[in-house]
């Protein structure tokens, strides 16, 4: 179970993370997209997913990433992401509830350049009962 | 001309498993649903199933060459109502479109539509785009 102490919470990702040009071709190889000088609307995910596991698996959050499923996602871009662009993402907890045993976690990631805000992104995780 | 109501043309991408290996390794997502057929039926699921989110990045390329480049697409969302579903050996249909259903100060908004296998695989899908 989520801890609920964790909801309204910000976690700041530590990690600088630098996309890399093979990692956008490699996104646009799956669907086809020949422009690969800008990253494909949810290349982004590569990033907050594995910055979400990290975050909400930790000891004093709780959650069980095994029995997870992807509810929905939203992306808002601000500023297209590229190849050499070093990014930092904040997750927040915007809300938690459980229903008929299964638990509906909310959360929103803010990725930067900078100071500037580029892509925020928001996922409903569930984890079945 | 774009207009409220306008219909965009039907766009029919195939999934096949290497298709999900190789968007495991471009997503970082390795959770074994998505690729081991024996794993996926020990957990519930009628068979390998696709990533939702493969499924919404093919949907989303489909938003970027409408709106002339992944440079113009603004917003873009949806919900995962059912899987789509991809045995061994076959290839799946993701059959996409779309309706606009606002343009204001330059900018357009999609209503999708996303079926694979006639059964609706997103459900509230939306894209904001620069036009």
């Amino acid at each position: 179970m989520l801890n609920p102490d964790s909801v309204g919470r910000t976690f700041a990702g530590t990690d600088v993370i630098t996309i890399s040009q093979s990692e956008v071709d490699a996104f646009c190889a799956v669907i086809d997209e020949t422009d690969t000088t800008i990253a494909p609307p949810t290349f982004t995910i590569r990033i907050t997913l594995t910055q979400f596991e990290a975050i909400l698996t930790q000891p004093e959050i709780g959650l069980d990433w095994a029995r997870l499923v992807h509810g929905d996602q939203k992306f808002e871009i601000f500023s297209p992401v590229k190849a050499g662009d070093s990014l930092t993402c904040a997750a927040t907890i915007e809300s938690y509830r459980v229903a008929a045993g299964n638990e509906i976690v909310s959360v929103r990631s803010d990725l930067h350049r900078g100071s500037e805000l580029v892509i925020s992104s928001w996922a409903t995780l569930v984890v079945r009962a | 001309m774009i207009e409220v109501g306008t219909e965009l043309p039907e766009k029919v991408f195939f999934l096949d498993r290497a298709l999900l290996k190789q968007y495991a390794d471009a997503s970082g997502d390795q959770n074994p649903i998505h690729q081991n057929e024996e794993f996926a039926l020990s957990v519930g699921l009628p068979n390998v199933i696709a990533h939702g989110m493969l499924t919404m990045a093919l949907v989303g390329k489909y938003v970027s060459d409408f709106a002339g480049g992944s440079s113009n697409v603004l917003e873009f969302g949806a919900r995962f109502t059912k899987p789509v579903v991809v045995p061994a050996g076959e290839k799946v249909d993701l059959t996409v479109s779309a309706t606009v259903s606002e343009v204001v100060d330059g900018k357009v908004s999609l209503t999708l539509s996303a079926t694979s296998a006639g059964v609706k695989v997103l459900g509230m899908a939306k894209a904001v785009l620069k036009k």
